[in-house]
């Protein structure tokens, strides 16, 4: 049980009023821990909102530093934050939003060999990066760790995102059983993004840890949310958990982590 | 055969057709870049070409969307 001092009565009283959420919302938030993997155009928003909503740790994982054309999206970074790490940008912008939350900033590329040490001990992880790699490997780790997490990417105009209850719900491997070879599929460097879309993806992702801390409404599990903003077209899929899944079916082939291959696509280029 | 694709009805006169028709017909560009469920299943892509489609099926073409922070 929390003691609410009278800064964080006003703070949070829009959560408070807030049915479904109330005191014991907000405890649930201020015990959380949430890991966002990623301070970039998904994490940056979904860290802002977190961190305003007072959610009592949040873990910021990324090996890279601020880059001008990051500015677009990434809006936890702003101008004079060039070249710094971002987790050291993220982590001030988080402090002076809410000093409430203690950041563990982790300067760090996820890999096979350190992510199931980054990510135990968090209640939710949001994956929040750019490469299908990284993807693939957030949901093994989490599968092999029991951890819920909420998948996101984004391209173009578009954007997809599900909820994935390790055990219990569709995992991200149960739809894409591999990644695609390297360059088959663009990426944002490669193909744009319009900024916004990120805010979009990041704060549905940043609703959902929410909404699990608080232990409310209906997760986006066994289901794929696509939006296409040029049409502002929502739609969510209905999924199944996979009997045959690679990673949580009922013999699941991948037991231990590894780092995908890179050079598949190398060889096309050959 | 009246199908239902990513949610929308769709008629098409022709009978027999396999999933790999279907990717083509709604000029997906590259299917092996897709997942596709049918009937809230999903299909194995290397039957995608030997998987024959009926009246009323419903098909799901999944997409691989990567981006994310950069
Ligand atoms: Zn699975």
């Amino acid at each position: 049980m929390i003691n609410f001092t009278e800064e964080q009565l006003e703070r949070y009283s829009r959560h408070i009023l807030l049915k479904d959420v109330g005191v014991e919302g907000q405890e649930r938030f201020m015990s959380g821990k949430v890991l966002i993997i990623g301070a970039g155009g998904l994490g940056a928003p979904a860290a802002l909102y977190l961190a305003a909503a007072g959610v009592g740790t949040l873990g910021i994982v990324d090996g890279d530093k601020v880059e001008l054309s990051n500015l677009q999206r990434q809006i936890i970074h702003f101008t004079e934050d060039v070249s710094i790490a971002k987790v050291v940008s993220a982590t001030q912008k988080i402090q002076a939003l809410n000093p409430d939350v203690k950041v563990n900033a982790i300067q760090e590329h996820v890999c096979a060999s350190n992510i199931r040490d980054i990510i135990r001990g968090y209640d939710f992880i949001i994956d929040g990066t750019d490469n299908f790699a990284a993807k693939f490997l957030i949901n093994d780790a989490c599968v092999m760790e029991k951890i819920p997490f909420s998948h996101g990417g984004i391209l173009r105009f578009t954007g997809q995102t599900m909820t994935i209850l390790p055990d219990q719900s569709a995992c991200y491997r149960c739809i894409f059983s591999a990644p695609p070879p390297r360059n088959a599929v663009p990426t944002c460097s490669q193909a744009g993004v319009l900024g916004v879309i990120a805010g979009m993806l990041g704060t549905i992702q940043a609703a959902e840890a929410l909404k699990f801390l608080a232990k409310v409404g209906t997760l986006l599990t066994n289901s794929l949310l696509t939006f296409d903003a040029l049409e502002m077209d929502f739609r969510k899929l209905v999924l199944r958990k996979q009997a045959n899944c690679r990673v949580c079916g009922e013999h699941p082939i991948i037991l231990e982590l590894i780092d995908e291959e890179q050079p598949v696509c190398d060889l096309k280029n050959s | 055969m009246n199908l239902k694709i990513n949610g929308e009805e769709i008629i098409i006169k022709k009978d027999n057709l396999t999933i790999y028709d279907i990717l083509s017909i709604c000029k997906v560009e590259m299917p092996e870049m897709v997942s596709v469920q049918l009937n809230g299943a999903f299909v194995e892509r290397l039957v995608f070409a030997s998987t024959v489609v009926s009246d009323g099926d419903e098909i799901d073409f999944l997409y691989f969307m990567g981006g994310g922070a950069e």
